[in-house]
């Protein structure tokens, strides 16, 4: 019995990370109708980021993460201005390839720098530290910042979006891009701006993997599918209904674990495309996409 | 469109042959036959190589039908060259299936398993509907992985028994005078020919049906044909559901001729959807020729430059993209404007009778 | 030197040409009506001035300086906006987040706020926060002008603002047009309606098949005119 509500603290913990990864994503494509392919690659890319400044500068990781967002900021506002925003236009299969291409050569050139070895983001006694919350059950202090920092990048960018003359010009641009260019937006700077700040979730969403789990180049893919899955489930265009889709996926990994370890992985790709097949929208759709 | 004044009448008809086109159909009567007969000259590396060039643009050739034509942009199409693989393993390991028949039955299963596929993956539009089709071919492997009687996640090996069963063995050793393994890869080599040349065919007789004007609509302009009545939906199921199972055969040839199948190598993204994807967009999306061009690239490219790792997986990405952004019609695309050449004709051409005017 | 002035301006949609060389000239304060029949170019006229549709520099000029060529989010900055055809609201964003983004590129100090937008067209302060598809077509496009007044511009262009509405809508959003006019603001119009459209112009010009075909004082021109200059001869 405790472990089946172990489970499912652990999964909605759990839910937490994925609804980090998948912020990034939904943001993105909420603003300029773009997947990025290449989106697990740059939860990964950040990590590594993170990793690099904390072992130079001897920093703890949660102040690595401070220094290196706006270092991130300014690569995803690079990233897209001089390349992404090439491939929008319409046609389908640029930003796919192009991100996807992207993906290959990120995964490959992480490999090149820091070989294949598995990394951690260090933080001493943190990492074990857990809460007990009686009966046997404890949650991991880590775990609970994971959920905690999802909660509040979602709050924070809901702030942006629904309270600032920025959010309103991406919500704009999202909706009918003729008509924001007709109100002085420009289009290609929204975008821009938009990844930076994709860039920023996507920073914070590296730590806590860092933290979390062992990292290495190649488990880019794997997450850019759980972040998927986590914003279809959730329901397009709604953060908040990202952060459900999160803890539903997370759920479904923990609950399959507890049947069978090998079975936690496909215990949630099982979820979604149950999902898919029963409420295509997702559980919390917004009106208009 | 006249304003009153009457012209001569004209009859019109509709022509899909150009002058390439009767070139390419000479070449084609004396390269294929020349291609059969290669095994007798050449040695054993060079069948082991033009077997993967021949798998890799049947591949190619069916992502294009999908993705270039119908506008079903997957990059879950292993999914499809693993179970091809996996279904020939049970069939021969497991059914005592000879492996030449476990090949086309691969395929029928494959089909079988697209179709619910597709019902639910079709669900997702655009770019959702690409990480879809990953998610399934994610789910098909890890349900392999767990699949003890074929070797779990480690994998399996077909039994020498079912290797020396292929038909044919023993005529080519004879007649070629060659061992045993080197004979098998002859027979692998001579599928992998007509796996290729069908492709081309099928996919040739699909783009010049109806049903192949229709998916060139739907490839130029998609809303426009919905609104001259073409079913989409279904025409873009039979195209899912037709090239799976051409792409579950391939799969099941593949892994005939490597003899060794797991799920993680079954499954790989990089090898059945990367690549085929680089060699399609290289050559040529949308056409038929430009695929080929891009296996031959690919094919030269993996032979000089794959020993270099990494290294080459970026200049493959790079490659990609610069090609992507600068001319997005591929290779192919920039010859074929330049000098108006098609090789495989299947656009169709409206030729006016009383005037000496082309209009492609 | 006139306010604005387009000079041989053509547009091309593609291969397809929709203007052939097009003389027109805005003075300040003016305010100019654009008739003809549908497929005329008259919003394709609107969209090459609101940069749109991109052509030569020296097609459109503003004080006497070439904008043909930039791209619209600039010549929104120089003070010329188009309330486009249909509206076009933002569903994403309420009445007064419309009113707002208005505003977004061009900040300049000048007669429009949010008040006064408020005070021109009193029904969209009730309806503030409502989700811009529940509004009626008329609050629609007055939310829609109110929007581009936002910007303070130097010139508003109209497109079709009285399509779908009723008679008596209509009269209320052109009620708008007096006000408008009083704060110096240069206005042209493109409107089906051709009564309409004389009743308010100073000056008329009428397209047909992507070529002027008449132009003048509304006073000045007999309906024959009018008629062989709309439909053709």
């Amino acid at each position: 019995m405790t472990a089946w509500l172990d489970a499912l603290i652990q999964g909605v913990l759990l839910g937490g990370l994925y609804a980090l990864f998948a912020a990034g994503l939904s943001l993105i494509f909420g603003v300029m109708r773009l997947v990025n392919l290449a989106h697990g690659d740059l939860i990964v890319l950040a990590a590594f980021v993170i990793l690099v400044v904390a072992d130079r500068l001897g920093l703890d990781p949660f102040v690595a993460v401070l220094i290196a967002l706006p270092i991130l900021f300014l690569v995803g506002f690079a990233l897209q201005h001089v390349l992404l925003n090439r491939t929008l236009g319409g046609d389908l299969l640029p930003p796919l390839l192009v991100t996807f291409g992207l993906s290959i050569i990120i995964q490959n050139g992480l490999l090149q720098i820091f070989s294949a070895d598995s990394q951690r983001l260090r933080v001493g006694a943190m990492e074990t530290a857990s809460i007990p919350l009686g009966g046997g059950i404890a949650v991991g202090v880590v775990p609970l910042l994971t959920l905690l920092s999802a909660i509040a990048v979602i709050v924070f960018l809901n702030l942006i979006f629904y309270r600032t003359a920025i959010g309103r010009a991406f919500r704009a641009t999202s909706d009918d891009l003729e008509v924001a260019q007709l109100m002085g937006i420009d289009h290609r700077r929204i975008f821009a701006m938009a990844m930076g700040l994709a860039f920023v979730v996507i920073a914070i969403a590296a730590l806590y993997l860092g933290l979390r789990a062992n990292f290495d180049p190649s488990i880019g893919p794997a997450r850019l599918l759980y972040a998927f899955e986590a914003v279809i489930i959730g329901g397009l265009g709604s953060f908040w209904g990202t952060l459900v889709g999160g803890i539903v996926l997370g759920l479904a990994q923990t609950i399959g674990a507890q049947i069978d370890p090998e079975w936690q992985i496909l215990a949630g790709h099982l979820a979604f495309l149950a999902v898919l097949a029963i409420r295509p929208r997702g559980l919390f759709p917004r009106a208009q996409d | 469109m006249e304003r009153g004044a009457t012209g001569p009448a004209r009859s019109f008809r509709i022509e899909t042959a150009g002058r390439g086109a009767r070139a390419a159909a000479a070449c084609a009567c004396i390269i294929l036959p020349a291609l059969a007969l290669l095994p007798a000259v050449a040695g054993r590396n060079l069948i082991q190589e033009l077997i993967f060039l021949f798998y890799m643009l049947a591949l190619a050739q069916c992502w294009n039908l999908l993705a270039g034509y119908a506008g079903l942009i997957s990059v879950g199409q292993q999914a499809f060259v693993g179970l091809g693989g996996y279904v020939l393993f049970a069939l021969t390991l497991l059914g005592g299936i000879n492996p030449l028949l476990a090949i086309p039955l691969a395929g029928l299963v494959s089909a079988m398993f697209a179709l619910p596929t597709a019902l639910i993956v079709f669900r997702l539009r655009g770019a959702y509907f690409a990480i879809g089709t990953w998610v399934v071919a994610e789910v098909y492997r890890l349900v392999f992985a767990q699949f003890k009687p074929l070797g779990g996640g480690t994998g399996t090996s077909l039994t020498p028994s079912i290797t020396s069963s292929v038909p044919g063995i023993e005529w080519v050793r004879t007649l070629l005078d060659v061992r045993a393994p080197a004979a098998r890869d002859v027979i692998s080599y001579w599928v992998a020919l007509a796996l290729a040349a069908g492709t081309l065919a099928l996919v040739y007789v699909i783009l010049r049906s109806r049903r192949g004007l229709a998916l060139g609509a739907i490839r130029d302009q998609e809303a426009a044909a919905a609104g001259l009545g073409v079913d989409i939906y279904r025409i873009k199921l039979a195209v899912y559901v037709a090239t799976s199972a051409m792409t579950g055969m391939i799969g099941a040839l593949i892994y005939l001729q490597k003899a060794r199948i797991s799920p993680d190598a079954a499954f790989s993204v990089l090898d059945w959807t990367a690549y085929v994807i680089f060699i399609t967009v290289i050559g040529g999306i949308g056409t038929m020729e430009g695929p080929v061009i891009g296996a031959i690239i690919f094919y030269l490219m993996q032979r000089y430059l794959a020993d270099f790792g990494a290294w080459y997986l970026i200049l493959l990405g790079t490659l990609g993209i610069l090609v992507m952004l600068s001319a997005p019609k591929g290779l192919w695309g920039l010859v074929s404007e330049r000098f108006e050449l098609t090789f495989f004709p299947t656009r169709r051409r409206l030729v006016a009778k009383d005037e000496d005017c082309h209009r492609a | 030197m006139a306010l604005l002035e387009t000079r041989k301006l053509t547009a091309f949609y593609g291969d397809f040409q929709a203007l052939y060389g097009i003389d027109t000239i805005v003075d300040q304060g003016e305010t100019i009506a654009i008739i003809g029949a549908n497929g005329a170019g008259k919003s394709t006229f609107l969209k090459a001035v609101a940069g749109l549709i991109r052509g030569a520099p020296d097609g459109v000029l503003l004080d006497g300086e070439p904008i043909g060529a930039r791209p619209a989010s600039d010549i929104v900055k120089l003070g010329i906006v188009l309330v486009p055809e249909g509206r076009r609201l933002f569903p994403s964003l309420t009445v007064e987040e419309n009113l707002k983004i208005g505003g977004y590129g061009r900040k300049m100090h000048g007669p429009w706020t949010l008040e006064r937008v408020y005070a021109l067209f009193p029904l969209l302060k009730e309806r503030r926060s409502s989700a811009t598809p529940t509004l009626s077509g008329g609050q629609q496009q007055m939310a829609a002008i109110g929007r581009a007044l936002m910007s303070n511009p130097r010139v508003l262009l109209c497109d079709e603002i009285s399509l779908g509405l009723a008679p008596i809508i209509i009269a209320d959003v052109y009620a708008a047009l007096p006000r408008i006019k009083a704060e110096g603001t240069s206005v042209v119009l493109v409107e089906q309606d051709i009564v309409q459209a004389m009743k308010v112009a100073d000056r008329i010009y009428c397209f047909q098949e992507g070529r002027l075909s008449l132009t003048g004082r509304p006073e000045a021109l007999t309906r024959d005119q009018i008629h062989r200059a709309y439909f053709g001869p």
